[in-house]
């Protein structure tokens, strides 16, 4: 697999250098058909009910009574109730959810750290203490020694820290000053303990106000990282956004309004969005790009009310003989150059759906506008337009064949898109590169240029060669031998 | 079910052991018939500590899978939520508990939080008002879950970005936790080696952590002679190129999941002759791989190239062991055979398995546009055409291939260039924002800022140096009989690799200069040992380092380690340890901004 050792010259000279070959390709080839046979073979005279020796294996794979495995089994033994989940259907009303204990603006965070409530009904915090769970190590860890103040009603910050990353509970709120406060905030980031640190920034972000809370974390970085962190995680955008403007980081402001854009399903909607990104401090890169998702958006949108209608009207030949599989709204710009050229190719430039409208909005590059172009004319069989896109007239009146793509690129989509022989000869004549335009005519099965270029590098041997490849008795054989018998012709070899 | 556990140097059984008795613990304190409702991605992870059958004779009675709306039916007194503290899945536990029938039988609910309780997630209960539903709330700190004999891993999807996109430290201290639970049960490790912010941090957290626990003194004698704690931003470049050994094969083409992998059916047709075409599997055929399986210990780690002389040397073997029956002409020599009979039958179809499996790789690597790849990937590490717009990179982009694979080349180019030029980047930039749609900006970003592709500034390229003096691209490799690491990415030798070999000889001081451009500090730390605790070493007696990669590592720098563990005269054997088992796919979607 390694790139030969070659020298630098040798590697410029030759196109392709190698990188992964099997030196001994058949070999290595027919090893593994080997051994292939030899487990065929070998099945032949050992019994088939041998599986009872080997490690029971479901067909999935899962081994039987692996956890993954028993999830099916068991859940399928649960007997599918389906008058049950009739009934639940019927009872899953709106009414059902009412009777049902709903979340109190009572219960503060700061009940949620006394301890833990059930139902509705506060305990106290002596009483959440007396049965907190007792976490317990699987390798019997010393124990801190904080732990044996557990009934001790004022905790220092460190311990206050400490017991939270244990998991127990315990009251925040009597950290008052905001020197506590951050002297609490220091504790947690010292231990590393994200959870912890998000702990004591949900208190401070509850206690403080935002002037204050902005200020002390912009100068503490890593809680300040925690804050933004949660902040996303919880989706509170509007103080992410806050943050962002009160720390001048401008553009993670920008990002991240421009972000909530694909939480918004409604296309108008999306739209509208994105207008309000435009002119967001981004870099001057990206402002241009947002501007176009805002742009394609608006276009999608008309193009997409305009074509639902014609599909469903039945009058328009291209939507019969070809309906569309989706719909264009959300797709990427060059989807839609595609399906523009699909569908519009013929339509002036001035409206919106026009592949030639979408190429200047946009500023396509030209070898993308002819990739793409090409795609679309070659699946609905347009010869004609695919002739066109490579026509260029001179000032004289000649016209000449060229292409921004290579030929090659060309002959490769017109075989993807199952083109005629003929037209694919064309093409593959055009290629200016011999040996590839031979490999490309091999591959494709062009004989006539196969045979042509042979004669043209008077390579006697490679049209011998060629010659057992073509069919017996056919015009291309006798073609071949035409040639071979010719006298005008030098042979290089 | 896990001897192979205990194959390796540090016997990794008893970390399996420790883990399950902590489970059952948890189990018996919710007395009485149980079901358990599983975040669907813990069942891989717990599939490597425990069986079904652990938990039935823990009173585990049913098992389902969370899902929104209603439980399905069990008769049984507790349900138990195994989940990962996440946001999402409390709203998915919220909607079960309320939806609990209430005439039915009462039943205690339970939520186990996986590796640790969260109290984000406890608060988003409790705005939803089911917290107080629950009779225990706990956690189970599964840090590091053993893969193999030398192989441990976190299994936490999100930790590289966690660390480097969005700078919280949860899963570091969870790595810090995993390493004070090894120290706890294979002894203290006295010397600390570490390179990267992320390194340091989990140094220090493990310092801070060991001085809080002086209560009891650790009195076991220690097993590993020095950790290696190493930052995956210090070697950005080897997760980005395809890995060429058989597991790394497998799994960037199918990718391997807590040790399962799923292949296409076809090729395991079920081999009874008789219903044979009836009905062809369509569901995935899904295999375990681990070193418990003798062939696969053998050539996991090699170069594919190498892989299929093995197997046909295995073939003949095997043949010639079942040709023997004809040799057998007592009824002892019959009975012989037939005894050895079940070995000779699983050898069989574990070669059956591999030959297939082999196929399905080779039929992608002889392919042409895995060449192209490969050929890109090669000139990009070698220091070949790394300025410039790669034509095979807009081929790609042109006819539209995946998008992970197009930025997964774009960022190793970049890597190579140690950043790309503003013109190159701007170009690759707009032709995926025009291709893949512009909302991929997001993507973009987040690459950048985990410093995977980027823009070259001060206009100065260290790769070339790095490149050479830690002898990153061999010319000569041998695929075959290897002699350097670097056969396994046939040409390229694993940076982070190559760190922890110059460590073990001749020593950090001999690259300073190459370590000073590398991201973040190098450091080394001693934790003292009682005197009665010291090792003495007996002469040709092998050092054995944990190496902890903290944001994901590849099964190719694992294959890579376990080549420098095997040499004779290499002086160190290496257990690896991770936040996460990754290959450059998953790594770049774990970087990617999804639709929400």
């Amino acid at each position: 697999m390694n790139r030969t050792k070659v020298d630098e010259e040798e590697y410029w000279n030759s196109s392709k250098f190698k990188a992964f070959t099997f030196d001994d390709e058949d070999d290595e080839l027919s090893q593994l058909k080997e051994s292939k046979r030899a487990v065929n073979s070998l099945r032949d005279f050992v019994d088939d009910d041998d599986d009872d020796d080997l490690e029971r294996v479901s067909w999935s794979g899962e081994p039987v009574g692996s956890i993954s495995w028993s999830i099916k089994e068991t859940a399928g033994n649960s007997g599918s109730n389906h008058e049950g989940r009739e009934q639940l259907k019927s009872r899953n009303s709106f009414s059902f959810y009412a009777q049902l204990p709903k979340p109190t603006s009572t219960y503060s965070l700061s009940s949620f750290f006394r301890g833990r409530t059930r139902l509705g009904s506060f305990q106290s915090l002596s009483d959440a203490l007396s049965d907190t769970p007792a976490k317990s190590y699987a390798p019997e860890l010393g124990r801190p020694k904080g732990e044996y103040r557990d009934y001790s009603n004022d905790w220092s910050p460190s311990d206050t820290v400490r017991r939270l990353r244990k998991g127990k509970v315990c009251s925040l709120e009597r950290f008052r000053s905001l020197q506590d406060k951050l002297q609490l905030l220091e504790e947690a980031v010292s231990m590393h303990d994200g959870n912890v640190i998000t702990a004591v920034l949900i208190f401070l972000k509850r206690t403080l106000s935002k002037e204050i809370l902005f200020r002390e974390l912009e100068v503490r970085q890593v809680a300040l990282r925690h804050l933004i962190h949660f902040l996303k995680e919880i989706e509170d955008q509007k103080l992410l956004l806050d943050l962002f403007r009160f720390l001048d980081r401008t553009e993670e402001f920008a990002l991240s309004h421009y972000r909530e854009h694909l939480s918004i399903q409604d296309p108008e909607k999306r739209k509208e969005f994105l207008k309000t990104c435009i002119g967001l401090p981004f870099s001057a890169e990206d402002s241009a790009h947002i501007q176009d998702h805002y742009t394609l958006l608006e276009r999608q949108i008309i193009i997409e009310a305009n074509d639902r209608r014609l599909e469903s009207a039945g009058q328009t030949e291209i939507f019969r003989k070809h309906p569309r599989k989706a719909s264009i709204l959300n797709m990427p710009l060059v989807t839609t150059l595609f399906y523009s050229c699909f569908y519009h190719y013929t339509e002036p430039e001035g409206t919106f759906s026009s592949p030639v409208n979408l190429k200047k909005t946009f500023k396509i590059p030209d070898k993308q506008y002819v990739l793409t172009a090409l795609a679309a004319r070659a699946k609905l069989r347009a010869w004609h337009d695919v002739d066109a896109l490579f026509t260029t007239k001179n000032w004289l009146g000649y016209t000449k064949k060229r292409a921004p793509i290579g030929f090659h690129r060309v002959v490769e989509i017109l075989h993807k898109n199952s083109a005629p022989v003929q037209i694919l000869q064309e093409y593959v004549n055009l290629v200016e590169d011999v040996d590839t335009k031979l490999n490309l005519a091999t591959k494709f099965k062009c004989h006539d240029v196969v045979i042509d270029t042979c004669r043209d590098l008077k390579d006697r041997q490679q049209l011998l060669a060629y010659r057992s490849k073509v069919d017996k008795g056919s015009a291309e054989e006798e073609k071949i031998d035409a040639i071979l018998n010719s006298s005008q012709i030098r042979w290089k070899n | 079910m896990a001897a192979h556990l205990s194959y390796g140097r540090v016997n990794l059984n008893v970390l399996r052991e420790a883990v399950r008795r902590e489970l059952r613990e948890f189990l018996d304190k919710c007395a009485g018939s149980k079901a358990i409702v599983w975040d669907e991605y813990l069942t891989g992870p717990f599939g490597l500590i425990a069986q079904y059958s652990l938990l039935k004779e823990h009173e585990v009675e049913k098992m389902f899978t969370l899902k929104g709306s209603r439980l399905p039916a069990a008769d049984v007194k507790n349900i138990i939520f195994f989940v990962r503290p996440r946001l999402e899945l409390m709203d998915i536990i919220a909607e079960n508990v309320l939806s609990e029938d209430r005439r039915g039988p009462v039943r205690d609910f339970h939520i186990l939080f996986v590796p640790r309780r969260s109290l984000l997630c406890e608060q988003r209960l409790k705005d939803l008002g089911v917290l107080g539903s629950f009779i225990h709330r706990e956690e189970y700190s599964l840090d590091l879950i053993p893969f193999d004999g030398d192989l441990l891993s976190m299994e936490s999807e999100g930790a590289f970005k966690e660390c480097y996109l969005d700078s919280d430290q949860t899963s570091l201290y969870h790595a810090a936790k995993g390493l004070m639970t090894l120290q706890a049960l294979y002894g203290t490790i006295p010397q600390i080696f570490g390179k990267g912010e992320c390194a340091r941090q989990v140094a220090n957290m493990m310092i801070r952590m060991k001085r809080e626990f002086t209560g009891s003194q650790n009195s076991i004698f220690p097993v590993f002679d020095n950790l290696l704690l190493l930052d995956r931003n210090v070697d950005l470049l080897t997760p980005l190129a395809t890995q060429l050994t058989y597991e790394g094969l497998i799994d960037e083409i199918y990718g391997i999941q807590n040790s399962y992998v799923k292949l296409p059916p076809e090729k395991f047709a079920p081999k009874k002759q008789g219903d044979g075409g009836k009905d062809l599997p369509t569901e995935a055929k899904k295999l375990q791989l681990n070193s418990a399986e003798e062939l696969y210990a053998e050539i996991r780690d090699k170069n594919f190239n190498a892989v299929g002389s093995v197997l046909s040397k295995k073939a003949k073997v095997i043949s010639a062991a079942f040709e023997e029956r004809h040799n057998a002409k007592t009824v002892g020599e019959i009975k012989q055979f037939v005894s050895q009979l079940p070995h000779m039958q699983a050898a069989r179809g574990s070669l059956a398995n591999h030959t297939s499996i082999a196929e399905l790789i080779k039929d992608v690597t002889t392919s042409e546009d895995f060449f192209d790849k490969l050929t890109v990937e090669q000139e990009f590490m070698s220091g070949i055409d790394t300025d410039k717009v790669n034509g095979y990179i807009e081929d790609c982009i042109a006819q539209k291939h995946p998008l992970v694979k197009v930025l997964r080349l774009i960022c190793l180019q970049s890597v190579c260039n140690s950043g790309l030029k503003q013109k190159v980047l701007d170009y690759y930039k707009r032709e995926i924002l025009q291709t893949y749609g512009y909302e991929h900006i997001l993507t973009l970003h987040n690459l950048e800022k985990a410093g995977l592709l980027r823009p070259q500034t001060g206009g100065r390229n260290n790769y070339p140096t790095i490149r050479k003096t830690l002898r990153l691209w061999m010319d000569d490799v041998n695929e075959q009989n290897p002699t350097d690491i670097s056969y396994v990415y046939s040409g390229y030798a694993p940076l982070s690799v190559r760190l922890a070999q110059l460590l073990s000889r001749p020593g950090w001081r001999s690259i300073e200069e190459v370590l000073r451009i590398l991201p973040g500090p190098h450091f080394e730390e001693r934790q003292p040992l009682p005197t009665g605790l010291q090792k003495k070493r007996q002469p040709g007696e092998n050092r054995v380092t944990l190496i902890f990669f903290l944001g994901g590592v590849t099964f190719a720098e694992v294959a890579a380690l376990r080549f420098l563990s095997q040499l004779e005269d290499g002086g160190t054997e290496y257990v690896i340890a991770t936040t996460k088992l990754m290959n450059g796919a998953t790594w770049i979607e774990s970087l990617m901004e999804k639709p929400l």
